[in-house]
């Protein structure tokens, strides 16, 4: 087996490194990574991808310790807004599936398109180093420790997933509290939740699904949050929210009239949330990153939910609140979200700034370095398989634009160096780290349409 | 072929395609060599059966695994009597998604024309479009000038019928061929008009080769059709005298599915030893199950 492979003929540092030749390096094996491989495939690339868990699926495999999933977590967006536009989910399977469906879809993928034998499961990567002729050394070792390898590489796609890394607020006087205080990330199991008094702090998608949880399954949940939201049911008019949505985009109508209508339509079934003790939005809907949550109404009609404002500071017993008053709960759910991590790589070549948020052109490719882009770091109003999957065509597409067609890819190379920051949503979003790589998913694959048109290599 | 892909579908996000019964019949080979899945769309009027009289088994007996399907409203599956092109596109890709390996996509007579806009959905191993009707005002004046009786009521919302002698050659015996054509049904009225005027199909995803069959004696569809529709595809279309419109239930049946075979044998022959991957893959010098530190498999 050895003796096929040629001896290195390149060190660095001392250490011998492999050269890959035109192959591509993927970092990750989640929705995007697969999908990179896929479609760099696709498009002639040799691709290596390095997965540090044991199997393919990222987050949405429960298997893996840093998968955010619950046993009740199911899609926030319909099937046709999720899935990989040139793999449908099945047609048996509900509109929203469950995240168990999801690996399985996840498994299929790789499967069907036979990627798992491009895949080094259990390896993790340690440092991603550019190199002259802008080519990378990617140094991985084995995720339970072993020897470093390093191997020269084309281009490196990084898809490690942003939802892994939790984000935990400190808050005064956490360290006395005698009570117990977990992040959502270690949550998985109702049962931690039953006969406890919880509080679960954050209004995002997981903190309303684990308030509902708590309601069904706790004595006491108290549900804390910074401001009033907009709560879309998983169903109006009869439909997948997010179908009815889409179809006011497809037609186009501008903003005002989309936020006119889906206030509207919010009043006449969902009413006013003031009602149940819950603040009033201080933003128009469009503004903060959707909210998809038919239950969390149901149990404030029922009081199974409290609605509390912000957490001020934790006691020995309990905690206060920024109105002033107390609470006594045993548990604290901290639904506050997650960061991205590129530990692997230097700060300047994602342009990191000083809290750590990347600034690529279009959330995806470096201003600095032509040869390396990420792929999945978007929070777009959608499922992000879609985006992601264009996205990846679009890096797979530069790679080979930039082997057959030198002046086009300088040309298409300075715009991209030279192009500011800019929103990607309709609305303007509230400032906030959740919103870091929020995208509107027709704004973005509009963008991404007239990439891809820009990359077509002429056949 | 020329075409850019889109990407902005609004209507598939808005109004997905209302889930139906499929019907999907298959014949595996006795020992899975790891070739390509192979699925079968029959054209309008047709359902899977017409695949299963020969095709399908042959395929097998060659090593492939073989599937043919029902569109919705045809053969087994559901039905459907207003439904339109998009859904017998979306019918395919589903079956085809969920094959267990990437598939080749084998469309017959408007079943090509489904197949071809599927390609743009679906990023298949490879294309065959088998006698393509891919409709349009000059396919409708050449059907009316040469079966104006079964064309005339499709117009009017009716049934599109084509003939014994339109669909299978003389040397088939009229007593078969009129087992055959009794088995016909139809197209929903939608879908036939939609072959008069409809977008063309977008070019295919993931570049796969695509071989267009036809005979030059079909009379459905002529060789310039089949030219033409070759060269969209950047090719020349194998052509197999004497043959009707059926090519899988006609007398001489076998040499069509030979020939699409044979063209799949060599065209994954070539795509295995790809100028572009270059280097040998990493996972043909590994054992099946790989050491947690990659390190530890080279000495």
């Amino acid at each position: 087996m050895s003796e096929t492979i040629s001896p290195p003929s390149l060190w660095r540092d001392g250490r011998p490194v492999y050269d890959r030749g035109g192959t591509v390096c993927v970092i990750g094996a989640g929705a995007s990574g697969l999908a990179a491989i896929k479609n760099l495939k696709e498009h002639g690339f040799g691709v290596d991808c390095y997965e540090r868990e044991t199997g393919v699926g990222g987050a949405w495999n429960w298997r893996h310790d840093r998968s955010p999933v619950y046993a009740s977590t199911h899609l926030i967006s319909s099937k046709p807004l999720t899935q990989y536009p040139d793999f449908p989910m099945p047609d048996t399977w509900p509109d929203y599936p469950h995240h168990s469906q999801l690996l399985s879809y996840l498994e299929r993928y790789a499967d069907h398109f036979d990627l798992r034998s491009h895949i080094w499961f259990g390896t993790e990567v340690v440092r991603v180093e550019p190199v002259e002729g802008g080519r990378w050394d990617v140094t991985t070792r084995g995720a339970r420790g072993g020897a470093e390898r390093t191997q020269r590489y084309a281009a490196v796609v990084v898809a490690n997933g942003h939802n892994w890394w939790p984000k935990t607020p400190a808050y005064e006087g956490q360290e006395q509290f005698r009570g117990e205080v977990v992040h959502a990330s270690a949550y998985s199991d109702p049962a931690q939740l039953r006969g406890r008094k919880v509080l679960v702090v954050g209004a995002g998608n997981t903190g309303c699904d684990l308030a509902v949880e708590a309601a069904q399954q706790a004595a006491k949940c108290w549900h804390s949050t910074r401001r009033g939201y907009w709560y879309t049911p998983k169903y109006v008019m009869g439909r997948p929210a997010d179908q009815v949505n889409d179809l006011t985009l497809a037609l186009r109508l501008p903003l005002r009239l989309r936020q006119w209508l889906f206030h509207r339509v919010l009043r006449m079934t969902v009413g006013d949330l003031s009602r149940f003790g819950l603040p009033r939005p201080d933003h128009k809907v469009y503004e903060t990153h959707p909210i998809v949550n038919s239950q969390l109404i149901y149990y404030l009609g029922h009081g199974r939910i409290t609605p509390v404002p912000d957490v001020a500071r934790f006691t020995r017993t309990g905690v206060e609140l920024t109105d002033g008053s107390t609470i006594d709960p045993d548990l604290v759910l901290l639904a506050t979200g997650y960061l991205p991590r590129f530990e692997f790589l230097a700060p300047e070549i994602l342009n990191l700034d000083a809290d750590g948020r990347p600034r690529l052109h279009m959330h995806t490719f470096s201003r600095t370095h032509p040869t390396i882009a990420v792929a999945g770091l978007l929070q777009p109003d959608s499922g992000l398989f879609t985006l992601v999957h264009w996205q990846t065509v679009a890096i797979a597409r530069w790679l080979r634009l930039r082997e057959s067609d030198p002046q086009r890819a300088a040309a298409f190379w300075n715009a991209v160096a030279s192009s500011p920051d800019r929103r990607w949503t309709q609305a303007k979003v509230k400032d906030s780290t959740r919103h870091w790589f929020e995208v509107g998913h027709t704004v973005y694959l509009r963008a991404l349409q007239k990439t891809l048109d820009e990359l077509e290599v002429a056949a | 072929m020329a075409g850019r892909t889109r990407i902005m579908r609004a209507r598939e996000w808005a109004y997905p395609v209302p889930p139906v019964r499929r019907e999907v019949l298959s014949a595996q080979p006795e020992a899975d060599e790891g070739r390509p899945p192979v699925l079968f769309v029959p054209g309008f009027g047709h359902g899977a059966w017409a695949f299963a009289e020969f095709w399908l088994g042959h395929t097998a007996a060659r090593g492939f695994p073989a599937y043919a399907m029902s569109l919705r409203g045809h053969g087994a599956s559901g039905s459907a009597p207003h439904t339109t092109l998009r859904a017998y596109v979306h019918d395919v890709v589903q079956v085809a998604a969920g094959l267990p390996r990437q598939a080749v996509l084998v469309g017959h007579g408007a079943g090509a024309l489904v197949v071809a806009k599927a390609l743009a959905r679906y990023p298949a191993r490879a294309g065959v479009l088998a006698a393509p009707v891919l409709g349009g005002f000059g396919s409708f004046a050449a059907a009316l000038w040469r079966n104006p009786l079964g064309t005339i009521p499709a117009v009017f919302g009716g049934p599109l019928r084509l003939g014994r002698r339109q669909l299978f050659s003389r040397e088939l015996p009229a007593e078969t061929a009129r087992q055959y054509t009794s088995r016909l049904g139809r197209a929903a009225p939608l879908a036939q008009w939609q072959l008069l005027a409809h977008r063309p199909a977008e070019a295919p995803v993931g570049a796969p080769p695509v071989l267009v069959v036809g005979s030059p004696d079909d009379r459905v569809v002529s060789v310039s059709t089949l030219q033409r529709t070759a060269a969209r595809y950047g090719g020349a279309p194998l052509l197999f005298p004497g043959m009707g419109h059926d090519l899988m239930l006609d007398a001489r049946w076998r040499e069509p599915i030979d020939a699409i075979l044979d063209w799949l044998e060599k065209a994954f022959a070539a795509t295995e030893r790809s100028p572009l991957i270059g280097y040998e893959r990493l996972d043909d010098l590994l054992p099946p199950v790989r050491p947690a530190d990659p390190g530890a498999w080279v000495a």
